[in-house]
């Protein structure tokens, strides 16, 4: 802390979403003369991390916005960034036209195939049972949506006959479209039914890597497989797959699911085949014909084999030589939540913090997207720790993780080892990441377990 | 369901900003809403209320309802027929006495003295604060009275039936503008203008009706929305059209009277708005009492409170304070004059005119504060909390689309819009009439506490 003087401001009630709150943050920080600076809805999570940052936080509610800055003229920082959100503040174009203020609105307005929603968790179950009513197929990006509303929306999904892919749907791709985190696919063979967001990019990213090409992620939520929900949604994508004329091979990729549900999804009478990866649950028994995979890794090139095409090596970078003294313990710093299980699974030890999970993401955006609680985590690192982490590339993450991510890399006394999980086609360039998490002394893989493997052995 | 896969989906996005980028710098089209977290408090409640799985066909039947109904003016009435000698009506939910408003008041008192029930305005209030006459809600007995709305026995009423559904309603003959009881004032020229409609227009009315049969409301209405009427603040197309219509059967039915029956309805541009009630009435009446249903059938107000009925909760009122007008005064009077809101015309509004309709008629825009763009503005901003559009009131500079009908407690307390009401403004002190018109927000509160309670009557 220094004698700069700061403000905090209360704006009550006033609402814009995380992503917007973090770009006006960051464009803030980066002023001429501000030392701190942080925009934020005022959720018990960030009202914490600004008592840390050494901010004086009134008296608030979780609806209401604080801009806090420690500046040279805090004022002048605050009335910035009030410009900045009014400038984010009007969708559209600023004519006269209405714009619609809810899913159902929207829907009734004209064409459309899908619905994104991605709103924080408590109202996510409104837009998506607007979107199921006007009979329209729906993504749930946002987590944080009750089991109940879940089973819910699934079945009225059901007598709609439309699909719900979520809630805590974190990728999906559809017709070519990537929603939500999605990594620029190559057009090919491979369908993928994810209840696992990073588990779907980690798979179709080797498979893009191996030439083999994916058709489309339906991903449905990591609880659809779970008793309570029954799999309603995995079930229908997997019919949906099957009569897709450009997919020949599913993979299933799930979280551990509980083992009947996997059972009576699988069960069903599919002229596709299906390769099943159901992280955590290796003896379930396989009606589908095809062994099941033990990892992610695993998976992609069991679908590679199937289909007949050679499994490459997937590409890794090692870590410069360095002198530091041997590690004694595995620290998993994951955004992806099944990339994190993947990884504590492979390397059999550890503590795995999952930053992606609803507790860290609460008025927040995800860690995929705001690097800053893992690079405070970085610099509270040991060095006898090695850090195990993934950087997960594509359309809606972070536009350059390396910029951030790296300097933290760099700076943290532990051994770190990253899982990149991207394609050549992802927006942030593969090559120019792993270039630089490699020069600020990380070991970089593309495939998770691998990096899990090289972790374990390390310690 | 499989089109969904076989091309790239047009994708509504809620949420997020950075996942419609996203896809938008794919070249996937979009249409984003302009989405913010709903009424504060609201979250719990509108989840239970939206999973309520009655919801939606309840909605589409009350709507469905209200938008079917075929009011017709069938016949002018005396009061005395379906009142108690000693009951008065009033506008808006109940009040008594004690908490009534001075143009309230004044009414009253007026309603007294027309009844030859006190001597003068003193003798007048002590009988009224002595509960000498039962004080009901219009509403509670079919019927709805502008402003004060005061209805006592003497008086006479237009009898409106709905041919679809059955039901009836009722609404006073309007008495022109200026000093008139409705807005409070009780002057011998207000008193011999009722004995005169008493004696003259009622009997020659209900004569001409005789003579006529059944005159079309839905039909006039659709017209005179066509010719610049909104049908609240603005009738005077509408009392053109009916004026025709009667025309040549008062003569006949009343030749002494009829000159000065049709220089009275000729001479007041609001001759119409009574009966527009009457037909709005019936329409609304006929949605209630669907259970399960949000949809508002009634707002109204008494100058005190604001109140608001919902199909699914019978009778029940739900009330916030009324709020002040915001428009022009009249004459050298301005806001520190104004009562808060009052009357029962905001079931225009309810049916889907009025405010709601205000794009119709570019000629009051100025009186209810701005431009046309301001109108159309208010318009289509009213679609995003009603559940259907009118298959008969149409606005031509819409393209002739219908008017946004049908407010849904869940659809306001998820946008924060309330509904626009356009209304007179009644003097603060009784006796002083008519001081300006303009426009009113009604209170957050009458419609989040509805919202509440089909919560709590879902449980």
């Amino acid at each position: 802390m220094t004698g700069l003087p700061q403000a905090v401001l209360v704006r009550r009630g006033a609402y814009h979403d995380s992503v917007t709150l973090m770009r006006v943050s960051r464009a803030l920080s980066e002023l001429p003369g501000v030392e701190a600076a942080m925009v934020a809805m005022a959720t018990d999570l960030n009202v914490s991390i600004l008592r840390e940052m050494g901010f004086g936080v009134p008296e608030t509610d979780p609806g209401d916005l604080l801009i806090a800055v420690r500046a040279k003229d805090p004022d002048a920082a605050a009335e910035e960034a009030e410009r900045r959100l009014t400038e984010v503040d009007r969708p559209g174009t600023g004519s006269d036209e209405q714009p619609p203020l809810t899913t159902r609105s929207a829907a009734a307005r004209g064409p459309a195939d899908l619905v994104l929603v991605s709103t924080p968790g408590e109202y996510a179950f409104f837009e998506a049972l607007d979107a199921i009513e006007a009979g329209l197929p729906v993504m749930i990006f946002s987590d944080g949506v009750t089991v109940a509303q879940e089973r819910r929306l699934k079945e009225l999904a059901e007598a709609r006959d439309v699909l719900v892919m979520g809630p805590d749907c974190g990728t999906a791709a559809i017709g070519g479209a990537g929603l939500g985190f999605a990594n620029v696919l190559t057009p090919g063979p491979v369908g993928v039914v994810s209840a696992s967001g990073t588990g779907a990019q980690q798979v179709t990213c080797l498979l893009d890597r191996a030439g083999a090409g994916v058709s489309h992620v339906l991903g449905v939520g990591g609880r659809d497989l779970s008793a309570e929900v029954g799999g309603l949604s995995a079930a229908r994508a997997l019919r949906m797959l099957d009569e897709d004329p450009a997919t020949e091979l599913i993979v299933l990729v799930s979280k551990p699911p509980a083992p009947e549900v996997a059972r009576a999804v699988l069960g069903q009478r599919l002229r596709t085949p299906v390769v099943p990866v159901l992280l955590g649950t290796p003896a379930l028994a396989q009606a589908g014909g095809l062994a099941p995979a033990g990892d992610l890794t695993q998976a992609a090139e069991q679908a590679l084999r199937a289909l007949g095409r050679p499994v490459p090596e997937w590409p890794s970078w090692p870590a410069p030589p360095g002198t530091r003294p041997a590690p004694k313990r595995i620290r998993g710093l994951y955004s992806g939540g099944t990339l994190g299980t993947e990884a504590a699974l492979v390397a059999g030890q550890g503590d795995f913090v999952d930053y992606g999970d609803d507790a860290y993401t609460r008025g927040r955006a995800h860690p995929m997207i705001d690097p800053t609680l893992r690079a405070e985590a970085l610099a509270r690192a040991g060095e006898r720790d090695v850090v195990l982490m993934d950087v997960v590339l594509g359309h809606g993450a972070d536009p350059d993780p390396a910029a951030s991510l790296a300097p933290a890399v760099a700076g943290t006394p532990a051994t770190v080892v990253i899982a990149l999980i991207g394609t050549e086609g992802d927006p942030q360039d593969l090559h120019r990441q792993a270039a630089a998490f490699r020069e600020a002394g990380a070991a970089v893989f593309t495939s998770n377990a691998q990096a899990a493997r090289h972790a374990r052995s390390l310690v | 369901m499989t089109s969904l896969l076989t091309s790239s989906p047009r994708v509504i996005t809620v949420g997020a900003g950075l996942l419609d980028e996203a896809l938008r710098a794919q070249a996937v089209p979009t249409a984003p809403v302009a989405w913010r977290p709903p009424l504060p408090g609201t979250a719990e409640a509108l989840a239970t209320v939206l999973a309520d799985p009655r919801r939606q066909a309840a909605n589409e039947l009350a709507v469905g309802r209200l938008t079917s109904a075929r009011p017709h003016l069938v016949g002018v009435r005396r009061a005395s027929e379906l009142l108690g000698a000693d009951t008065f009506l009033h506008a808006g939910p109940p009040i008594t006495w004690e908490r009534a408003s001075g143009p309230m008041r004044g009414a009253l008192i007026g309603a007294m003295l027309l009844e030859g029930r006190a001597a003068d305005e003193h003798e007048a209030a002590d009988r009224l604060a002595a509960g000498a006459v039962v004080l009901r809600p219009c509403h509670e007995h079919g019927a709805v009275g502008p402003m004060a709305g005061v209805v006592s026995p003497s008086m006479w009423l237009f009898e409106v039936r709905d041919d679809e559904h059955g039901g009836t309603a009722y609404c006073s003959l309007n008495e022109g503008l200026g000093k008139v009881l409705r807005y409070g004032a009780y002057g011998p020229e207000v008193l011999d203008r009722l004995r005169w409609m008493d004696r003259v227009l009622g009997p020659a009315l209900a004569a001409t009706l005789e003579r006529t049969g059944p005159i079309d409301l839905r039909s006039l209405i659709a017209q005179a929305l066509q010719m610049g009427d909104e049908l609240h603040n603005r009738n005077r197309a509408a009392t053109s059209l009916l004026l025709r219509e009667l025309a040549p059967a008062v003569v006949e039915a009343a030749p002494g009277a009829a000159a000065g029956v049709l220089r009275f309805v000729n001479g007041n541009d609001h001759f119409f708005l009574n009966l527009g009630m009457a037909a709005a009435k019936a329409a609304t009446d006929a949605a209630r009492d669907v259970p399960g249903s949000s949809l508002v059938v009634a707002m109204a107000r008494n100058g005190t409170d604001f109140g608001v009925q919902v199909s699914g909760l019978g009778g029940r009122w739900f009330t916030g304070p009324a709020g002040v007008p915001d428009g022009l005064y009249l004459g050298s009077y301005g806001p520190q004059d104004a009562n808060p809101d009052i009357g029962d015309s905001t079931i225009t509004e309810t049916s889907g005119l009025g405010g709601f309709a205000m794009a119709a008629s570019p000629a009051i825009v100025r009186f209810v504060g701005g431009e046309v763009a301001d109108a159309v503005r208010a318009t289509r901003s009213m679609y995003e909390i009603t559940l259907a559009e009118h298959p008969v009131y149409q606005i031509p500079g819409l393209g002739f689309r219908g008017t946004p009908v049908g407010i849904d407690v869940t659809l306001v307390a998820r946008t924060g819009l309330l509904p626009v009401v356009n209304t007179g403004i009644a003097g603060r002190i009784a006796g002083t009439g008519q001081v300006g018109a303009g426009l009113v927000e009604p209170p957050a509160e009458a419609f989040t506490s509805a919202l509440l309670a089909l919560a709590e009557a879902h449980k």
